[in-house]
């Protein structure tokens, strides 16, 4: 991984309507960082993070990434990215191995064997040949996190990823986040509750 | 190791085929829906042979335009409504790329079907075996072009929680040079004439429509995404 990525979000203003929803939000990261996005519901937290990854334009302001404009190195940075909406975004229709296989297919080449031991890695290995219909919505995070892993991408962007996970899929997150940021990775993650790591986290709040 | 364009359409295409196939019945709605509106013609007008073979091209073209709208409302939706459209929209690739992929899958379940079942229908309006040629050809030409011109209203469409009738309002007025010169294209076959150049406008059309389309579909759905 490039040990001089960073991620950097400049004055970024976004109006939705009449409404002001983020104010001149600023945030850095670099290599080996997790920050922790939070705040009361409805102050922007998704929005950013849509903002980041290229979803949303704001109205004002810079998202970059390696010191360029996201706009400008759309593919790369694309290909440098994992984002994991609040919904788990699987194709019911299709298995869990089906959904990694098409998901990360687009992004690198990749071979079943890696998507199985993603799988296996956040514990729905065993879950790999059922349509995603039939999975709990414990399980469909799971699965969703397993397409995270599978990316590879230097940079995570994570939307409320303990929703729906018991205790010890809560914990798995927190240990696959330890992992990611201490092999130079870096993380953003909005959620509502507490960050329990073993790491530092840095912390931004939005208060709309 | 990236992923090239080529072999990103060829994904897509497995992917919405595969997904196509998982739902059988929605597959078989719009060939049922083609049948059954061709059928009710003989019995509102009259089941004479020589009415319905002059009406049959009309028939015919005005079926196969209904029954392929049908499926264009699903294009992006349900893509868009499970989150995986934007998904797709971060892969890194193109999204033209993935719009195309979308788009030819969505004619190969929906158009080449209509064009493999219409002799059936054209054996049943009384369409004589001479003119099926013309008429594949140009269903086969139609049915791509009106899917390429679907795919610009379903990205427009597919924000709006019931867009399925604005839809139609978008592409059928842009679907009529299909009508005018398939249905014109079969007329000629059915009676002796030369359907060439029917059939050339038509291939223009469908060439203007399939390279064109995609960028316009392309920044409609960049918007909505938004």
């Amino acid at each position: 991984m490039n040990p001089a990525a960073s991620l950097t979000v400049d004055q970024v203003h976004v109006w939705r309507g009449d409404r002001h929803v983020l104010r001149g939000v600023s945030l850095s990261l670099a290599a080996g960082e997790l920050l922790h996005v939070w705040g009361p519901n409805g102050t922007g937290k998704t929005t950013l993070l849509r903002v980041i990854c290229g979803l949303l334009r704001p109205e004002q302001g810079v998202v970059a990434w390696l010191g360029r404009s996201i706009v400008a190195i759309r593919s790369e940075f694309q290909a440098a990215l994992a984002y994991a909406s609040h919904e788990p975004a699987l194709k019911s229709d299709l298995t869990a191995l089906e959904n990694l296989r098409f998901a990360v297919g687009l992004k690198r080449r990749v071979s079943e064997a890696e998507l199985r031991a993603s799988l296996d890695r956040t514990g729905v290995g065993r879950c790999a040949d059922l349509p995603a219909r039939v999975l709990s919505a414990g399980q469909r995070r799971r699965v969703a996190m397993a397409r995270v892993l599978a990316f590879q991408a230097p940079l995570w962007l994570l939307d409320e990823p303990f929703t729906n996970l018991d205790v010890k899929g809560s914990a798995l997150v927190s240990q696959l986040l330890l992992e990611h940021v201490s092999g130079g990775g870096l993380a953003l993650v909005v959620a509502h509750q507490d960050l329990s790591m073993a790491c530092e986290v840095k912390r931004l709040e939005l208060d709309g | 190791m990236n992923v090239g364009a080529a072999q990103a359409l060829q994904l897509i295409l497995r992917r919405e085929l595969c997904l196509s196939f998982r739902r059988p019945d929605q597959l078989l709605q719009p060939l049922v829906f083609f049948l059954i509106v061709t059928t009710l013609f003989p019995l509102a007008l009259s089941p004479e042979l020589s009415l319905l073979r002059d009406m049959a091209p009309g028939i015919l073209w005005v079926a196969a335009l209904l029954s392929s709208l049908l499926s264009l409302d699903a294009l992006f939706r349900a893509d868009a409504e499970d989150g995986t459209l934007e998904q797709l929209a971060l892969s890194g690739q193109a999204l033209s790329v993935i719009v195309i992929g979308k788009t030819f899958a969505h004619w190969l379940v929906s158009g080449a079907a209509l064009v493999v079942m219409s002799p059936l229908v054209a054996t049943a309006l009384g369409i004589p075996v001479g003119a099926f040629p013309t008429m594949l050809a140009s269903l086969a030409l139609g049915t791509l072009t009106l899917s390429w011109l679907g795919s610009i209203g379903a990205g427009l469409t597919v924000g709006l929680r019931r867009g399925s009738v604005l839809l139609s309002l978008i592409v059928l007025p842009l679907a009529m040079p299909l009508l005018i010169f398939g249905a014109s294209a079969t007329d000629r076959a059915i009676t002796g004439m030369s359907p060439a150049g029917a059939l050339y406008l038509l291939a223009a059309l469908c060439v203007f429509t399939s390279t064109l389309a995609p960028i316009a579909a392309t920044v409609a759905l960049r918007i909505t995404l938004e």
